[in-house]
């Protein structure tokens, strides 16, 4: 659009995140219930039979907290769960166990937005409608219900989609690297809902909210992100520029139509008669045990692009493409490490290798690509003579791995060219390394 | 078969001396039952599984703690394939899909189920009144109520309609029937027995217990059932801290008040005079909050019937929730107003405030004693429908059981006689947390020394 909109969006997010445990937030079943037969991982706790009682997985807890930590949040040392209360089928105690006041991880930012809270919340059920016999049903799949869901809520501090995107890939990558969920937007183990409104003129400059706010949800892949939410923008401006008032409600994003539409009209607020969970104990933490989950944090992606960009002296855009897949990301640091002695491969080589050529999809170990780029770096190759000599030498000084291979332990032979490449400054011909130690050694 | 013993220690003596079978002991019980079915203890009959347990037992005679011990369980316990139904409607046709830890536990070590139980439906109640199948009779006379909500349990016990019943006591409904009908009733330390498996009332005052018609039963059955399961995190190894063998037990002059029963008062005194003449220093105490219990109790324990029942909802356990009961719709309706928003401050929220008082009260009492002597009800045993219509007279019949459970203490009820009406008389003792250990003690103590002998009206 040419002119600039009089009005600024107000955006705040609420983000689920399922946890990758083992088993699920207060019971033993397997936590992994996608596309699983309905009803085959459920037993009495999650399907809250009569008599059933919830016990904290901590699993889920440290999780959690790894989260938070990651993202500069405080750590309540004091904490509880308490009861969520609202009648729904696919809630089989008609209570959600979840955190009210103190939950485990408060405050905190990334990009910039400041984060509300970080806390922990067993999932529901799932209702399927089905036609069955010609009959119109509903049926409850509960191998969901109790899997433990993270919710961070954050404060209202984004005014474009470029940044709600950006942070939300952001925070999808930080849950991947902290081993904690695969945050899969596709398969609903991250979800996504905005609360969307538009200040005037008068409210930016007075930096005061805007008297309503409407919740958007159902979006279910990155692909729909922003246009859902830029729709709902516009949506809003036109209504506003027509003068017309704009009601507290929910919509959802129709990806056909690509408009949000209405689900539901907030007429008050709900109601959740929140009370402390009496079946669980507060859960305390001391300091030291907080410290002791923070050290098992790994290097967070902010940390890998500086490192990448800094001490690898490559560009933020490939620094950028490398850490956006953490797998890729371990390919190209475990490249460069068994690079070490090896001169002429260097990272950025390895890097444009891998991002330009996809050769790392081309070899799956990153011993092949460091191969290839000394092929094509055209390698003078030590002589044989050279080869012959440092092979001899290599098995007069390592008589143990001699001896075990010859007594039949085959494992050695990676060892021993290890060694004779060493000898080489890494030169030797693999091929030739190879056909020459196996020589000397049937000697 | 001519008696049965009054004992698990006879039982299983008798067992294993082969005077009698397992089989034997089950057709008994089983004929007394029907017997006295107009008491309407029973919901359910296990014959079946009573008889299969039996069998097994005898083709393999081990000596079990609770070898041959036959038990009837308040219908709020979860056994698998055998109907539960809290006495509600709503769960008529509810056959569990599991059994709880106590179930299990008692089973394990050689007792025969019997049956199921009559109660008041969820354990609302303190007369069994409130079953939604009709109430449960005192044995000792026909009409007067039992005491609820473990109305059947106790009524079972007294009759000898089974040797020993489970019961829950959430804010008397063990102690208060026990009371009522002149055996011994316990109620553990909240945390020490695992609820896993019961049918939740109020979940931070459900205590698991026992009835029988020695102390030396309930705590063989205590023994049996108690320690973590795995399933329930408030449940804790806690250990007593007792360091004198020299007892003293407190009097609450707050126990003491106008409307108490003349004759009830005075078998607590003849029962604390036992105690004096075996060398016990009895010592005037007081409990200032006690006036408060029955106040926060009324908010505290609706507001988690209210969120503990919600779960029947009518998709799933076969009838509706049009089904609940006057009472149960009374709890549900005040538990929802106390945890409104707006409200939530001013009730809940206050009334665990001076939850918290009532347990300071009870911690300076046990720095000066190691137990507190009480009644157990203002009166003996009422009559049926004499309270039935006003639910505030029947929410007082608890007034002295309460504490225990906001506190979360164990308490002991145990039988000291009769009235001029031929009316069970009897006492409590409550302790500190996880001293179990001193209640037994006493308990068996009083029993010895008044040679207390069992018996069937």
């Amino acid at each position: 659009m040419e002119n600039k909109s009089k009005y600024t969006p107000v955006i705040g997010l609420e983000v689920h995140i399922e946890l990758s445990t083992i088993t699920k937030l207060f019971c033993s079943c397997s936590s992994d219930h996608f596309a699983k037969r309905p009803n085959t991982q459920v037993c009495p706790v999650c399907m809250g039979l009569p008599g059933a009682l919830p016990c904290t997985n901590y699993d889920a807890v440290v999780s959690t907290i790894k989260f938070g930590l990651a993202m500069g949040s405080r750590i309540n040392l004091f904490s509880k769960f308490d009861r969520k209360h609202y009648f729904y089928p696919d809630l089989p105690k008609s209570y959600q166990i979840s955190q009210y006041d103190l939950p485990f991880c408060v405050g905190g930012s990334l990009n910039n937005k400041k984060i509300t809270r970080v806390h922990l919340e067993e999932d529901t059920g799932k209702l399927v409608h089905e036609t069955i016999d010609g009959v119109k049903c509903s049926l409850i799949d509960f191998n969901r219900s109790s899997v433990p869901l993270m919710e961070m809520v954050t404060e209202p501090d984004f005014h474009d989609t470029e940044s709600v995107v950006a942070f939300l890939k952001e925070v999808q990558l930080i849950a991947r690297y902290l081993g904690i969920s695969n945050a899969d937007m596709e398969k609903g183990s991250m979800r996504l809902e905005a609360n969307i409104s538009l200040a005037n003129s008068e409210e930016r400059i007075a930096n005061r909210l805007p008297n309503y706010k409407v919740e958007l949800k159902n979006i279910n892949s990155f692909r729909f992100l922003d246009k859902a939410i830029k729709a709902e923008i516009l949506r809003q401006e036109e209504l506003l520029l027509k003068g017309e008032v704009i009601s507290q409600e929910t919509r959802g994003y129709d990806e056909i139509k690509q408009t949000t539409y209405l689900q539901r009209v907030k007429e008050e607020a709900n109601d959740y008669r929140y009370f402390p969970e009496p079946d669980l104990p507060p859960i305390r933490f001391t300091q030291d045990q907080v410290e002791n989950i923070r050290s098992q944090i790994p290097e967070l992606p902010s940390q890998k692009r500086e490192k990448i960009e800094k001490v690898y002296g490559l560009s933020k855009d490939f620094a950028d493409i490398l850490v956006s897949d953490q797998k890729r990301a371990k390919y190209f640091e475990e490249a460069l490490r068994q690079a070490q002695g090896k001169p002429m491969v260097t990272a950025k080589m390895v890097a444009d290798l891998m991002i330009n050529k996809k050769l790392d999809k081309e070899f799956p170990e990153p011993a092949g690509l460091i191969r290839r780029i000394l092929e094509i770096s055209n390698v003078k190759y030590s002589s044989n003579e050279e080869v012959d000599n440092a092979v001899k030498s290599v098995i007069m000084t390592n008589e143990k791995a001699v001896n075990d291979y010859k007594a039949g332990n085959g494992n050695v032979i990676g060892f021993l060219m290890g060694m004779v490449q060493k000898e080489l400054n890494g030169k030797g011909n693999a091929q030739t390394v190879r056909e020459k130690l196996l020589k000397k050694l049937q000697e | 078969m001519n008696t049965i013993p009054f004992t698990i220690r006879e039982t299983k003596e008798g067992l294993l001396a082969k005077k009698f079978s397992a089989v034997e002991l089950v057709d008994e019980y089983l004929s007394r039952i029907e017997k006295n079915k107009d008491l309407n203890a029973f919901l359910t009959i296990s014959d079946e599984v009573a008889y299969k347990k039996a069998k097994e037992l005898e083709s393999n005679l081990e000596d079990l703690p609770l070898l041959g011990t036959v038990v009837a369980h308040k219908d709020l316990f979860l056994t698998e394939g055998v109907r539960t139904t809290a006495a509600s409607k709503v769960l008529e046709s509810y056959v569990p899909a599991y059994s709880s830890t106590v179930v299990e536990r008692m089973e394990k070590a050689g007792a025969i189920m019997i049956g199921k139980t009559n109660c008041d439906a969820w354990a609302h109640g303190a007369s069994g009144e409130n079953s939604d199948f009709s109430p449960t009779k005192n044995p000792w006379n026909k009409k007067h109520v039992p005491g609820g909500s473990s109305s059947g349990s106790a009524a079972s016990v007294a009759a000898g309609l089974s040797l020993v019943a489970t019961g829950t006591d959430t804010g008397g409904s063990i102690r208060e029937p026990a009371n009522f009908c002149g055996v011994v009733g316990f109620k553990p330390t909240y945390g020490a027995v695992s609820r896993y498996g019961v049918i939740a009332m109020s979940s931070s005052l459900d205590s698991i217990g026992s009835f029988g018609h020695t102390v030396e039963d309930v705590e063989t059955i205590f023994n049996v059932v108690k320690g973590p399961d795995g399933f329930d995190s408030t449940v804790t190894n806690g250990q007593s801290l007792i360091t004198n063998r020299k007892f003293r037990i407190g009097i609450p002059k707050e126990y003491f008040i106008d409307g108490l029963d003349r004759e009830v008062e005075k078998s607590v005194l003849t029962a604390s005079q036992v105690f004096k003449d075996n060398g016990i220093e009895l010592v005037d105490i007081s409990l200032p909050n006690t006036k408060y219990a029955i106040d926060v109790y009324y908010i505290v324990q609706p507001a988690e019937v209210s969120s503990n029942l919600g779960r029947y909802d009518g998709i799933r356990y076969g009838n509706g929730r049009d089904l609940f009961g006057a009472e149960a719709k009374r709890r549900i309706m005040l538990g929802t107003y106390v945890l409104s928003a707006g409200y939530y401050d001013a009730y809940y929220l206050k009334a665990q405030k001076v939850r918290s008082l009532l347990i300071q009260d009870f911690d300076n009492v046990f720095e000066k004693v190691d137990a507190i002597i009480a009644p157990v009800s203002p009166t003996p045993a009422f009559k049926l429908e004499e309270k039935a219509a006003d639910p505030l007279q029947m929410y007082l019949a608890d007034i002295f059981t309460v504490s225990a459970n906001l506190v979360g203490i164990p308490g002991l009820a145990v039988p000291s006689g009769f009235n001029s009406e031929n009316l069970p008389l009897g006492f409590q003792l409550m302790a500190p947390r996880f001293c179990e250990s001193t209640l037994f003690e006493l308990g068996k103590l009083y029993q010895k020394s008044v040679s207390y002998v069992p018996k069937l009206p």
